[in-house]
């Protein structure tokens, strides 16, 4: 096995692949604050940025015009389901990656619960391998934690770390580490290459059956409740696991007010604790299941207006480190039935950023600058990417999205790159569109469209 | 708006009174030597049940037949979705048959909701998972308000009178006792009895209890014995099977010391108060054999009219009214 970066060394892009140069037009990089915006011009040659400034002039380079828009660093999803190999009628990982750009996203970990389980470095290799074929971002592998899935014994962490795919996030997402001596060993274990668990915090017992949030929605419905307490009992835990061991833990898509408040602690006291929060969990609540449409049946499920208040505060403020989509593409057969029967999840990969702009920046919570630092800088580091989530500047690799936030709200359809249609956004208006997402100087989408 | 019933939530209290009203109408039918009406004569009726309830299904048999429907049985017992065909699917079959109504028994919250996106004809929910079994509340207020309004009005209970119309429940104190997480029945009880005026009281164990009771329309007790003596009704839970090991309580004799229905405490109850239970009993836990064999017990008569109150559904719902209504049809003779 070779060692090797797709951040540095992925095909499409590199710079002996591809000499064609652009140059963005008038473009808007955001700041820190309204004085820290600047309107410039910006030219991508080599697969990196070569110049940031006013009035550039680059004969032989290809013009994109681009006032009105603002760049960000291409966004960084730390949680993705890719489906392949094993459900490739839910996506694949060309399906999934191009929805991915069209997100305005240059890079995605892909989740390890596929079939078979991404937990030896053959099957992260092979999905390694189908991201740089398919070639609309990188696809970072994560691990599983434990064989199987079956949080009975470790998988071979190692061994992924060393492989190829340089897997550095371990996750049995879907399922949770609850055995608290697996999970302590697992923090401990990936201390040895940096690694990082994202744990799925979900009490097994506290959560048999559940389906839906536990409250007035749940009696209402007859739906067996999920507990709050069930996710924060798990986070609480395992930041005194992580700050026991010293080692880096990741919370996944965490639901509750009561989880913000845990990690506000844990990160209080200096912990190495992060977490990460989706587009669905800052705008829906379990309001949305009245019509028992299975669309909106989500793990963690949606929860209460309060939670979703104070999830915008906590991204806001940081405490929640970034957003991430979960995105979990289901085919038609799967949503289509009752309640109990059908599956967890929700496409997000092509909404996230339009979804983030309604409930993070049109209310004020949280300017552009803000945006790129939760959806491509926080993400990055936390996920150990070497070329991604870097800020837009000469020298930097030139992976950006171009987003137009004044476009006019449209409705959100439920066909689109994605080979599965569960979207809970249908037929809302979000506002704002991608225009162009580059990975490492190559247009993955142009006017919104693969390129 | 609504051509289906499948929330008690769904009804107002005109709605709810006019199938009250309608099915007294019914009832005096059942006096007459030939039973049959020739309202629903030509128009289909689907049973649709996933699970077992030989009492359920012959009561809404028994009804459509008795308005000279065509009632097909379509028993779909075991055919989870993992195995057989889907609910959708099985609505675009009865869809194709071109069946009127649909009658549907399901293990699954929200199965009676969903079938309706995917079927013309109207959907009756006769059960569906946790969540509510509408008939079998407006079959309980049916006969509540036979027990206490009937004759000059007031609590005087007479057995069989007929209960007097446009009256609802008002100021009626029923107690609910018992697995009221997991009772669809209790949920549609508390809506439609609290639309209808009763002022209703959970009794249960805090295990048994929604974690949110206390949004909904009732006050809640955890002490059963609090609430006889001023109790009009009392409405017995059956205590399912699987409870009984899922520590919601220590022991089925536990639970029975502190909220079964025993001699000492039905005689703690006013004089004029009834006992009530939707059935399947398990007699010597949540109820004992001497009170669910006692004149207070209504449990037989609560047998009879539900084929009357599932009449008076099936002749609105069929008869093009919507919930809620907003006219009275007159019942054809």
């Amino acid at each position: 096995m070779t060692a090797g970066n797709p951040a540095t060394t992925g095909h499409p892009g590199s710079a002996a692949e591809n000499q064609a140069r652009w140059l963005i037009r008038g473009i808007t990089i955001p700041g820190e604050g309204e004085q820290g915006a600047r309107v410039t011009d910006m030219l991508l040659s080599g697969g990196s940025i070569t110049a940031v400034e006013s009035g550039l002039n680059h004969s032989g380079a290809r013009v994109l015009d681009a006032e009105g828009l603002i760049a960000l660093p291409g966004l960084v999803d730390l949680h993705t389901h890719l489906r392949e190999p094993g459900r490739e009628d839910a996506e694949t990982v060309e399906t999934g990656t191009a929805a991915a750009a069209l997100g305005g996203y240059t890079a995605v970990h892909a989740m390890a619960n596929t079939d078979p389980v991404a937990d030896t470095a053959g099957v992260v290799e092979q999905v390694w391998r189908l991201g740089r074929t398919a070639g609309h971002c990188d696809v970072q592998p994560v691990g599983a934690v434990t064989s199987g899935l079956a949080g009975t014994r470790l998988a071979e962490l190692g061994t992924m770390a060393d492989s190829a795919a340089r897997v550095r996030v371990f996750s049995d997402d879907g399922r949770c580490v609850s055995d608290p001596l697996l999970m302590r060993r697992a923090l401990e274990y990936v201390k040895a290459f940096d690694g990082v668990i994202a744990q799925h915090a979900q009490d097994p017992r506290l959560t048999e059956g559940a389906q839906l949030n536990e409250g007035e929605m749940s009696a209402r419905l007859g739906l067996a409740g999920w507990p709050a307490v069930a996710e924060e009992a798990i986070i609480a835990r395992d930041c005194l696991l992580a700050a026991h061991v010293g080692s880096a833990l990741h919370i996944c898509h965490v639901s509750t007010a009561g989880s913000v408040e845990i990690i506000r602690w844990a990160k209080s006291k200096g912990w190495p604790v992060t977490a990460e929060i989706t587009p669905h969990h800052l705008l829906l609540t379990d309001e949305f299941a009245a019509g028992y449409d299975p669309v909106f049946k989500v793990n963690p499920p949606l929860r209460t207006a309060a939670d979703v208040a104070e999830l915008r505060r906590a991204l806001a403020d940081g405490t929640v480190d970034c957003v991430a989509t979960d995105h979990a593409p289901h085919p038609v057969e799967a949503k289509e039935t009752e309640w109990a029967e059908a599956a967890f999840g929700m496409t997000g990969l092509e909404t996230a950023l339009r979804v983030v702009q309604l409930a993070i920046v049109d209310t004020g919570l949280l300017d552009w600058a803000g945006v790129a630092d939760r959806m491509s800088v926080r993400p990055a580091r936390i996920g150990r990417l070497t070329g991604q989530g870097i800020p837009l500047a000469v020298g930097a690799p030139a992976n950006l999205t171009l987003y137009d936030p004044a476009a006019p709200a449209e409705a959100v359809v439920s066909v689109g790159a994605s080979k599965s249609r569960n979207t809970p956004f249908a037929g809302m208006e979000l506002p704002g569109r991608v225009v162009a997402t580059f990975l490492r100087g190559v247009p993955t989408v142009l006017d919104g469209k693969l390129a | 708006m609504k051509r289906h019933l499948i929330s008690a939530a769904d009804l107002s209290r005109a709605d709810a009174l006019l199938i009250l009203d309608t099915a007294e109408e019914l009832a005096s039918l059942a006096d007459r030597p030939i039973k049959k009406l020739p309202t629903l004569r030509g128009r289909t009726v689907v049973n649709l049940f996933y699970e077992d309830s030989t009492r359920t299904r012959i009561s809404f048999e028994a009804a459509a037949k008795r308005l000279s429907a065509d009632v097909i049985n379509f028993s779909a017992k075991g055919s989870s979705v993992g195995k057989g065909e889907s609910l959708k699917d099985t609505a675009l079959t009865l869809e194709a048959m071109g069946a009127d109504a649909v009658v549907i028994r399901h293990g699954a919250s929200g199965a009676a909701h969903r079938l309706a996106g995917w079927v013309q004809g109207s959907v009756l929910n006769a059960g569906d998972g946790t969540h509510e079994h509408p008939t079998q509340a407006l079959l309980d207020a049916f006969t509540i308000r036979r027990r206490f309004t009937g004759g000059s009005g007031g609590p005087s209970p007479r057995g069989n009178t007929v209960g007097a119309r446009g009256a609802g429940l008002d100021g009626l104190r029923v107690t609910i006792v018992g697995d009221v997480l997991h009772s669809r029945v209790a949920r549609s009880n508390v809506l439609l009895l609290s639309t209808l005026g009763a002022e209703v009281t959970l009794a249960a164990p805090p295990t048994l209890l929604p974690h949110a009771v206390g949004s909904w329309p009732c006050a809640v007790s955890y002490d059963l014995d609090s609430e006889l003596a001023k109790s009009d009704v009392v409405m017995m839970l059956r205590v399912q099977q699987e409870r009984m090991t899922a520590a919601y309580f220590p022991s089925v004799r536990e639970y029975s010391r502190r909220y079964g229905l025993d001699a000492a405490r039905m005689a703690r109850l006013p004089e004029h108060a009834i006992v009530m239970h939707p059935g399947p009993m398990n007699r010597g836990v949540e109820i004992a054999a001497e009170v669910a064999d006692s004149v207070r017990s209504t449990i037989v008569e609560q047998v009879a009219n539900g084929v009357t109150t599932r009449m008076a559904v099936l002749y609105l719902l069929l008869g093009g009214t919507e919930f809620p209504a907003t006219e009275f049809p007159a019942v054809t003779r």
